[in-house]
C-alpha cells in the first residue's frame, strides 16, 4: 500500500471525530443551566444584548439547525467573537499558538532526553539496584500533580538560586529556551513516568530478541548493542505510547500556562473561563481536539515509516 | 491448625488455591506497602476531627503566617488558619471525593464496554466513536470546559470526570469481552439458552472486571491530581473548605517567606498518590499473576 492511500484512508477515519467533537463543542454551551445567552452575558446584561446574542448563536433555532450554522461558521474558520476581547476568538488563539507549540515540542525533547538514559540503565540489568531505582519513577511520578512541581522548580531554580526566570516567554529563541525551560521541564517530569515505563519494557522485550544474542555472539561492543540495536527498536514502540498519551501532555500545558504565566492558548483558555468568555473557550477547546487529532494522525504515518513491518490497514 | 483440620478432611484439594493465595498476599511488598499508606491516610480522613487540634476553618489573624511551632505544629496561613489540621481535613474532602468520582465512570464504562463488545453491530460502532470523540480531547480541556458550564462545585466535578474517564473503562472491557466471548465457557452458557444478560453479568463480567479494577486504582490518582488540580485554578472545591489544591494555590504567593504552605499540601498529594499506585501494582500482581 503506497503512502498516499495511507494517508487517505486514515484521513477518512477523522470524519467521524471531527463530527462528534464539533458536536461536544456545540452542546458545551448548551450545559449552560437557563438561558445561555443571559449566562454567558451576565445579569447586568440588557436585554437587547441578550437578544442580539441569541440570534447570533442562532438560538432562537431549533437545535440541529443551529448545530449546522455553527458547523457552518467553523468551516469558514470563524470561532465567533470574544465578549472580553472584542475581537474574534480566532486572532486570540493564533495569536497564542506559538506559546503553546514552543511547550509541547520543548517538553517533548526534554521528556526523550530524559527517558531514554533512564530506561537504558535500568534495561541493562533487570531486577539489579539501578532497575529498582528507576522503576520507582513511576511510582512517585504518577502522583504528582503538575503544577505543584512547577511551583516547586520556580521555588528552587528561580527563587533560590536565580537559574532561571519566575515566568514570561522571553523573546527570540534564545530567549524561548532560557524562559520556556522550567516550563518545558514540568511538562516533562509528568510525561517522563509513562515513557520510563514503557521505554524499559519494550527495551527488555528486544534484549530477549535472537538478533541481539547474535549480535553478542559476533563480538560487538555492549554499548553498541544498546544504541543501534535496542534503542532503535525499543524506540518504536514508546513512539505510540507518546501518541496516546498526547492528549494528556496537551492538556497539562493549560495548567503549566498557566502556573509560569505563559502567552498560550491554555493561558487563555483558563483567563476566558474567568472572563467568562464562553466563544473563545468553545474555540481553544475545538483547536485542542485539533491538536490532538494532528498530533495521532503525525505519530501513525511517522510510526509506519520507522517501522517497514506496519501497515495501516488494520 | 486449620491446615491440619483440612488435611486429615482430606478435602485438601479445594481448599489448595485460596490457600496460596493467602500465601502470596502478604510476601506482595507493593501490595503492603500500598494498603498500609492508603489505608493511614483513610484513617486520617475518617478521624480528622480527632486528629485535627483546630477548626481547619477557623481564623485568627493574630496569628497569621506563623513558622512551625509547638502550638501550630505546621504553622499558619495568610488568615491564621492552621495548615496542619487543613491538611488533615484536606484529606477528608480530596480522598472522599477521588473515591467517588471513579465510581461513576467504572459504572457507566463497564455498562458500555461490555453491551459494545458483547453485541458487537451498531452498538459496538456507536459506542467506538462515542470513545474516539472524548479522546480527541486532551483530559484536563474538557474536564475544565464541562466544570466551566457546569458551575464549580462537587457536582460538577463528578459529571466531568464521568464524561470524561469511562472511555477506558470502556476500552478496557470491551477488548477483553471480544477475547472472552470466543472462549468455551461463554460458548457453553450461550448455548445452554440462558439470556444475554445473565450471559454477560454472571459468566463473562466476573472474568474480565478484574482488569479494570487494577485501572481503578491508578484512576483514582488521576481524579485525585483533578480534583487538586481543579481547586488550584479556583474551579474545584469552594473556599473556605480545606482542600489541597487551594491549599497549594493560597500558598504560592509566600513562596520566598513561608515555602512550607505551598510545598507540605503537594506532598499530601504524592503520598496519596504512592500509596494507590502501590496498591494498584500490588494488585495487579495478585489478580493477574505472570502478567508482569
Amino acid at each position: 500500500m503506497n503512502q498516499l492511500s495511507l494517508i487517505g484512508r486514515r484521513l477518512l477515519q477523522l470524519i467521524p471525530v471531527a463530527f462528534g467533537v464539533t458536536l461536544v463543542a456545540f452542546l458545551l454551551i448548551h450545559l449552560i443551566p437557563g438561558n445561555p445567552a443571559r449566562t454567558v452575558l451576565g445579569i447586568h446584561a440588557t436585554p437587547a444584548k441578550v437578544a442580539a446574542l441569541d440570534k447570533e448563536y442562532g438560538l432562537d433555532k431549533s437545535l440541529p439547525a443551529q448545530y449546522l450554522l455553527f458547523l457552518n461558521r467553523l468551516v469558514h474558520g470563524n470561532l465567533g467573537e470574544s465578549l472580553f476581547y472584542g475581537v474574534s476568538a480566532r486572532t486570540l488563539i493564533i495569536d497564542r499558538l506559538p506559546a503553546t507549540l514552543w511547550l509541547l515540542v520543548y517538553a517533548t525533547v526534554i521528556v526523550i532526553f530524559m527517558s531514554v538514559p533512564l530506561a537504558m540503565l535500568a534495561a541493562s540489568k533487570k531486577n539489579g539496584v539501578r532497575d529498582h531505582a528507576v522503576r520507582t519513577i513511576p511510582l512517585v511520578g504518577l502522583g504528582l500533580p503538575p503544577f505543584w512541581v512547577g511551583i516547586i522548580l520556580v521555588e528552587v531554580f528561580a527563587l533560590k538560586i536565580h537559574l532561571f526566570p519566575v515566568d514570561g516567554y522571553g523573546s527570540g529563541v534564545a530567549g524561548h529556551l532560557r524562559y520556556m525551560f522550567l516550563p518545558a521541564l514540568t511538562v516533562a517530569i509528568g510525561m517522563a513516568p509513562v515513557i520510563i515505563r514503557s521505554l524499559r519494557a519494550s527495551m527488555l522485550d528486544v534484549l530477549g530478541a535472537d538478533f541481539v544474542s547474535t549480535a553478542r555472539s559476533k563480538g560487538v561492543p555492549e554499548s553498541r548493542v544498546f544504541v543501534r540495536h535496542v534503542l532503535r527498536n525499543a524506540i518504536i514502540p514508546t513512539v505510540t505510547v507518546l501518541g496516546i498519551n498526547i492528549g494528556f501532555l496537551i492538556g497539562n500545558t493549560v495548567i503549566i500556562e498557566q502556573v509560569f504565566a505563559l502567552p498560550g492558548i491554555g493561558g487563555l483558555m483558563i483567563q476566558s473561563i474567568f472572563n467568562r468568555d464562553f466563544p473563545v473557550v468553545q474555540g481553544v477547546t475545538i483547536v485542542f481536539a485539533i491538536l490532538v487529532v494532528l498530533v495521532n494522525l503525525i505519530v501513525d504515518l511517522t510510526y509506519a515509516r520507522l517501522d517497514p513491518r506496519v501497515s495501516l490497514t488494520r | 491448625m486449620t491446615d491440619v483440620i483440612v488435611a486429615s478432611a482430606g478435602a485438601a484439594v479445594p481448599v489448595e488455591r485460596p490457600a496460596q493465595r493467602r500465601a502470596t498476599w502478604y510476601r506482595n511488598a507493593p501490595l503492603i506497602a500500598g494498603m498500609t499508606i492508603t489505608g493511614l491516610l483513610i484513617l486520617v480522613a475518617v478521624f480528622a476531627p480527632l486528629i485535627a487540634p483546630y477548626d481547619p476553618n477557623k481564623q485568627n489573624l493574630a496569628v497569621s503566617l506563623v513558622g512551625p511551632s509547638a502550638q501550630h505544629l505546621l504553622g499558619t496561613d495568610q488568615l491564621g488558619r492552621d495548615t496542619f489540621s487543613r491538611l488533615v481535613f484536606g484529606a477528608r474532602v480530596d480522598l472522599r471525593v477521588g473515591f467517588i468520582a471513579v465510581l461513576f465512570p467504572f459504572v457507566l464504562g463497564t455498562f458500555l464496554g461490555s453491551i459494545a463488545g458483547y453485541f458487537g453491530g451498531w452498538i459496538d460502532i456507536i459506542v467506538m466513536r462515542l470513545v474516539d470523540t472524548v479522546v480527541a480531547f486532551p483530559f484536563y480541556v474538557l474536564v475544565i470546559a464541562l466544570v466551566f458550564v457546569l458551575g464549580t462545585g462537587e457536582r460538577s466535578i463528578y459529571i466531568a470526570i464521568t464524561i470524561v474517564g469511562w472511555v477506558s473503562y470502556a476500552r478496557i472491557i470491551r477488548g477483553e469481552i471480544l477475547v472472552a466471548k470466543q472462549l468455551d465457557y461463554v460458548l457453553a452458557a450461550q448455548s445452554g439458552g440462558l439470556s444475554s444478560r445473565r450471559v454477560i453479568m454472571r459468566h463473562v463480567l466476573p472474568n474480565v472486571i478484574t482488569q479494570a479494577i487494577v485501572y481503578a486504582m491508578s484512576d483514582i490518582v488521576q481524579d485525585i491530581l483533578a480534583i487538586v488540580t481543579l481547586s488550584y485554578l479556583g474551579l474545584g472545591i469552594a473556599p473556605p473548605t480545606a482542600d489541597w489544591g487551594s491549599m497549594i494555590a493560597a500558598g504560592q504567593d509566600f513562596l520566598t517567606t513561608h515555602w512550607q504552605l505551598s510545598t507540605i499540601p503537594g506532598l499530601a498529594v504524592v503520598l496519596t498518590g504512592l500509596g494507590l499506585s502501590l496498591l494498584g501494582d500490588g494488585l495487579a500482581d495478585l489478580l493477574r499473576p505472570g502478567q508482569r
